[in-house]
Formats: C-alpha cells, structure tokens, sequence
C-alpha cells in the first residue's frame, strides 16, 4: 500500500490544526515565538508529509510541534540565560480577572509536565493522544500531567500561605 | 493513587485555556505565512485559490506546470481537492499570490477586456481523446462557436460527436478551455457542467446570441 494514497490535501490539516499548534506552542516556547514556531513545525510536516500513515494527523503535529519546541530551547539554551535558568514565557493577553501568575508558573514545570498540562487542560485532549504525542503510554500521559498539576498545586498553596 | 481530571481549580483551568488560545484569526495568518515559505522552498505541489467572478467563486488550482483545475462554485471544492491530492500529490496548500494572474486573466475576460487567456495549462487529468477534443476546443476563438460534431471532427473522430459531448463534460478548465463555445447544430445550448446559465451568461460575455 503506498500510504500517501490516502493522504489528505495538506491544507485540510493546516485548517484544522493550526489552532491547537500554536496554542500548544504558546504554552512550550512562549506566547512571542508561538507563531514562528509553528510555521516550522508546519514547513517540516510538509517536507515529511509522504511519510506520513494518515492516521491521527493532530497527534502527528503536535509531536512535530514538541520537537521543534526543544530545538528552540536548545537554540536559546546557548545564550546566556536569565538568572535562575528558567525561562520565562510572557504572558498573553489574558481577561483581566484571570491570574498570569498560574501562566507563569506552567513555564516554569519540567518540559513532560508542562506539555501533558498543556494538552490536557489547554487543547483538552484524551491521555490516549496525549501520549501518542509525547512518545509514552496513556497511563504514563496521564501521570506527567497530574505531576504538572501537584506541582502548580503546591506553589499556589504556598502563595496562599 | 487515583489520578482525577479535576484537580485544578478553575481559574487555573480557565488561565491555561486563554493561555493556549491562538485567537480565531491564527489560521488565516499562519496558513498566509505557511503558503509564502512554503512556495519559496518548492514544497507545493498543487497551489489553489478561490476567485470570485460573475459566475460565482471560482476554485482555481495550478501545478508548476500550468493552471490544472477549475471548480465552479455549484461543485464541492473540498472534493475537487481530494482529486488533485490523489492524482498530483497531496503537499495542495491555499496560495493565491499563485494565482495572480489567472484572476486578472479572468476579471479583464468578464470586463470586456480579454478575448483569449494566457496562463500555461497542465492537461495531465485528461488523456486520450477527452485531451485531443479539449485541445481542439482550446483553439476556438472568442465569440465563435462550433458544434459538437465539428469538434469531433476536428478531434480526429467526426462521428463521435456523443463522445465529444462527454469529453466536453469532463473539461478539468472550464471558461479557461472554452467548451462554452461548443453548441448544438442549430444553436441550441447542449449541455454544460456549470448549468445552462452559466454557459448563456458566458456566451454573453462573447457577443454571442444563444
């Protein structure tokens, strides 16, 4: 079977999930980098696109969204950091009564955490996906974004303290 | 240990999703951005564009050959899409710049402006004698009609004037390749893919009475 027989014309997906790309990306490289990071994660679906089953295209891009991410951070890990070495992603622009500090704090969770975050409460997928995206079981999905959640848990508690 | 969903509380949930939300407007800016790098780095394979005209928006589709497709506005575009996926490739991306100048072809056509067009054409969906009928058709001039035994006839086939009227209805670049112009002996309008209107309002446009 030659699977691009099936494929789907590339807009479809461009249409379909561009949405949920760059909102992933807002959250893994920042709000500023989010659209160029998605444009490369695009340009490099389409140069892999013959390759591609067909199957669960937003899983697909979204896990080309994660790996352009960490080449991003590793690009920026080569520039002097700020102080204390976590990145900082700006804050959108958020209604007012929303507080950007949780925004903040998302940035700050270790990478794993903060994508099983972002897919679960951000784009509201199913662990099912969510791991297919990062590469690991569903249950192992599941566990990354309830380690996020604790975490963010445990610095609001100590705010509130 | 059970692990819920609903173990952050609502304004974080509520932070997370304004955070991740792109705005209604991302796709229509990244796919205009996607399209112009995406031509500059020669990954397109299909380019199309919608072009509105008098007789409807329009789907227009070209390869690096030529102009391969034209949609009328009655057809599904998304299927005419899927087709061109399968039989040229599936990298078809929205990128009217490539279009340009088809659409000015188009809008000096319906001002009164242009009596033949001039973009390049890939005839790769058509073959055999649909291609041979369709080649012949291309050559009529503007304002002119001819029968669709003559077609045939100048196809090489001159008593296959049915089979002309079935390659004239497979056109892949209809007003582009003019099978408008094809009538029935004694003028009447035949058939058309876009409907009869269309095809009258085309003629129209020529100075012809049907």
């Amino acid at each position: 079977m030659t699977p691009a027989a099936a494929l789907p014309p590339f807009q479809r997906l461009v249409t379909e999930h561009a949405g949920a790309v760059t909102g992933f990306l807002r959250g893994m490289v920042g709000v500023d980098d989010a659209e160029d990071c998605a444009q490369e994660t695009f340009i490099a679906a389409l140069r892999a696109y013959d390759g591609f089953d067909g199957r669960h295209p937003r899983a697909w891009l979204l896990a080309i969204a994660r790996r352009k991410a960490l080449d991003l951070r590793r690009a920026g890990a080569r520039r002097p950091e700020p102080v204390g070495g976590v990145e900082s992603l700006p804050a959108p622009e958020l209604a007012d009564r929303l507080d950007p500090g949780i925004w903040g704090e998302v940035a700050g969770l270790p990478e794993k955490q903060r994508a099983a975050l972002l897919l679960r409460y951000g784009l509201d997928l199913r662990y099912r996906e969510i791991g297919s995206v990062l590469g690991c079981s569903e249950a192992a999905a599941r566990r990354s974004a309830h380690e996020g959640i604790t975490k963010l848990r445990a610095e609001r508690a100590e705010e509130v303290a | 240990m059970a692990v819920g969903d609903s173990q952050l509380d609502g304004e974080a949930r509520e932070t997370i999703r304004a955070g991740t939300d792109p705005g209604p407007e991302i796709t229509d800016r990244l796919g205009a951005a996607l399209a112009r790098r995406a031509e500059k780095e020669g990954l397109v394979e299909v380019a199309y564009a919608e072009i509105d005209s008098p007789i409807g928006t329009l789907l227009a589709a070209t390869t690096e050959r030529g102009l391969i497709r034209v949609g009328w506005e009655s057809s599904d575009h998304e299927d005419i899409l899927e087709g061109l996926a399968r039989a040229v490739g599936p990298r078809v991306l929205e990128a009217p710049s490539r279009l340009d100048p088809l659409k000015r072809e188009l809008d000096e056509y319906f001002d009164g402006d242009r009596r033949r067009f001039e973009v390049p054409l890939d005839w790769s969906l058509t073959s055999g004698f649909v291609r041979d009928v369709l080649t012949e058709t291309a050559r009529i001039p503007f304002g002119e009609t001819r029968t669709y035994a003559e077609v045939a006839a100048a196809a090489g086939s001159p008593r296959a004037f049915r089979a002309a009227g079935s390659a004239l209805g497979a056109n892949p670049i209809p007003v582009v390749v003019p099978c408008h112009r094809v009538l029935r002996k004694g003028g009447a309008l035949g058939g058309y893919g876009g409907g009869l209107p269309v095809k009258r309002k085309l003629l129209e446009v020529e100075g012809v009475a049907a």
